[in-house]
């Protein structure tokens, strides 16, 4: 079946597919926050597909307080000078001048992520108006489909950033894939009240229900801290990890980034999670999520 | 070569890290056995191997790390049937260049690679390219932060080039014997074309392997499929 029709005849950037299908190539793969090209060099040694250049970890963010904002661009363009895996930043959510500036620092990916303080309280960034493409965070399927219809390539379930527990994660993962597999069972008739229940465009829903799947690839983020906790949220159906101040903020970040990789590859084999597991030191210290006063949960931001 | 193509070969995917699970559909919908491979024993009884787009970087990274490596190095070089898309060229190439200081290759295929050639995601592309041995008109194509072929070796064809644009005629994609590479991602866009082509690469390949590893000369019997080590 030769599908060249949609294809343009000569070079042609920015496609919904070239956005989307840089997400296809990490599956399977670990995105590393680093905060210095030293601890870029290092991720990229460790075997991450891709780095999240940073100012502050959100544990950092947490414990300073105050807004938090895109990165100088002086710290993205020495990570991106540093290696030569794709590396993401974070844009405010709204605030697509920030998006703007980081397409034009060359980021291979813009996060517009809930970490750093919002800059608008009622509009995402309209994300198909760029060239670079988006990965966005959500707690359930319908955050995740509106986030698709403005034009995001890529979902991570949020989890809660910056706390080393993967309850989030863990429940965020579970409500987009539960959200997914009830739509596969509804008709036609009831297709129409899932868009409305789930605030999102009925003809995206229709496109999930059928395909089982999302139309974009589904990672997973926030509080994901050791080995064990990646493999958990892939064998819950996260195409990869985003792995925040978990490497850094633990006691040996090479090793520990190393044994999060090779668990991801691995999540289905226990042995292997095992053996990775050992002598790794300190993890990160965590933070328990209850204790959390609602303005310091960064997964309530997005809307 | 009179021995009969077996009707269904065993091909694996090298499945570190990647685009996997698409290689494996296309695989399985053109009637190969499609099989994931991460641990060398997943290398013994597969006819062929396809190395997935990817971080080449990470992929080499595991491969050194959980031992696979020199297995995988040893199977292409000993005439294993290989498909790299992406990532995967750049595995099977003989050289890089930009990569990191040491990034070890397969050195299946004689040819210099120049990692992420078309720059950064914003260069990203899609396009149409011709492929020689390809009929049915153009491919679909998608480049994401893809190498290309600096440099070819004489015993290696050139089956493709980029036309129009800022990278006009540079090379995507190359065969050399029962090696086949592309810059690009046939696995992202339904055009099964390429993965035809590679298959039916397997298939001749097992039918020879299969036809000498029978002593008696009774090739066209050969054991069923995936039954061989």
């Amino acid at each position: 079946m030769s599908s060249h029709a949609d294809v343009p005849a000569t070079p042609t950037t920015g496609t919904d597919r070239v956005k989307r299908g840089l997400a296809e190539q990490l599956k399977g793969g670990v995105i590393m926050d680093v905060v210095t090209p030293e601890q870029a060099r290092i991720a990229e040694d460790a075997g991450a597909v891709a780095v999240m250049a940073l100012e502050r970890v959100p544990a950092d963010i947490r414990a300073q307080g105050g807004i938090a904002r895109m990165s100088d661009p002086d710290v993205v363009q020495g990570i991106i000078d540093a290696v030569s895996i794709p590396v993401m930043a974070k844009a405010r959510i709204g605030h697509f001048v920030e998006a703007q500036v980081l397409q034009a620092l060359g980021v291979d990916y813009v996060d517009e992520s809930e970490v750093l303080t919002p800059a608008d309280e009622a509009h995402h960034i309209d994300k198909h108006a760029f060239t670079v493409p988006f990965v966005c965070g959500a707690t359930d399927l319908g955050e995740a489909l509106r986030r698709i219809a403005e034009g995001a390539a890529m979902i991570r379930s949020k989890g809660e950033a910056g706390t080393g527990n993967v309850v989030e994660a863990t429940r965020h993962m579970r409500a987009i894939r539960a959200g997914i597999r009830r739509l596969t069972t509804l008709d036609e008739t009831e297709l129409f009240v899932a868009a409305k229940e789930l605030r999102a465009p009925h003809d995206l829903v229709v496109e999930v229900a059928r395909a089982g799947t999302l139309p974009v690839v589904l990672f997973t983020a926030g509080g994901i801290a050791t080995p064990a906790d990646a493999a958990m949220m892939v064998q819950l159906g996260a195409e990869g990890v985003f792995v925040g101040s978990g490497i850094f903020k633990s006691g040996d970040p090479a090793q520990r980034a190393a044994a999060i990789v090779q668990a991801t590859t691995f999540a289905d084999d226990p042995a292997v999670i095992a053996k990775v597991s050992r002598g790794l030191g300190e993890p990160m210290v965590g933070i328990s999520v209850d204790t959390l006063p609602d303005s310091q949960r960064f997964a309530a931001r997005g809307w | 070569m009179s021995a009969t193509p077996p009707e269904r070969v065993r091909i694996g995917v090298l499945a570190l890290q990647g685009d996997v699970r698409e290689h494996l559909a296309v695989l399985t919908a053109l009637g190969a056995e499609a099989v994931p491979v991460r641990r060398p024993e997943e290398l013994a009884g597969v006819d062929g191997l396809v190395l997935p787009g990817g971080e080449s970087t990470t992929m080499t990274t595991l491969a050194v790390r959980t031992g696979l490596l020199e297995p995988l190095r040893d199977a292409v070089r000993g005439g294993l049937p290989a498909y790299g898309t992406c990532a995967g060229l750049v595995l099977l190439a003989g050289r890089l260049l930009d990569a990191p200081p040491g990034q070890p290759t397969l050195g299946a295929l004689d040819v210099t690679v120049r990692r992420n050639a078309f720059g950064r995601q914003a260069e990203s592309f899609e396009s149409r390219v011709e492929l020689a041995g390809v009929p049915g008109g153009p491919l679909s194509a998608v480049f994401i932060r893809a190498p290309w072929v600096e440099e070819a070796g004489p015993d290696v064809e050139v089956l493709g080039r980029v036309v129009g644009g800022a990278a006009d005629g540079r090379i995507v994609a190359v065969r050399q014997g029962d090696v086949v590479a592309t810059s690009f991602h046939p696995e992202l866009t339904g055009d099964t074309r390429v993965h035809a082509l590679f298959v039916d690469v397997v298939r001749q390949a097992a039918a020879v392997g299969r036809a000498v590893a029978v002593p008696s000369g009774a090739g066209a019997g050969a054991p069923d499929p995936g039954g061989e080590q």
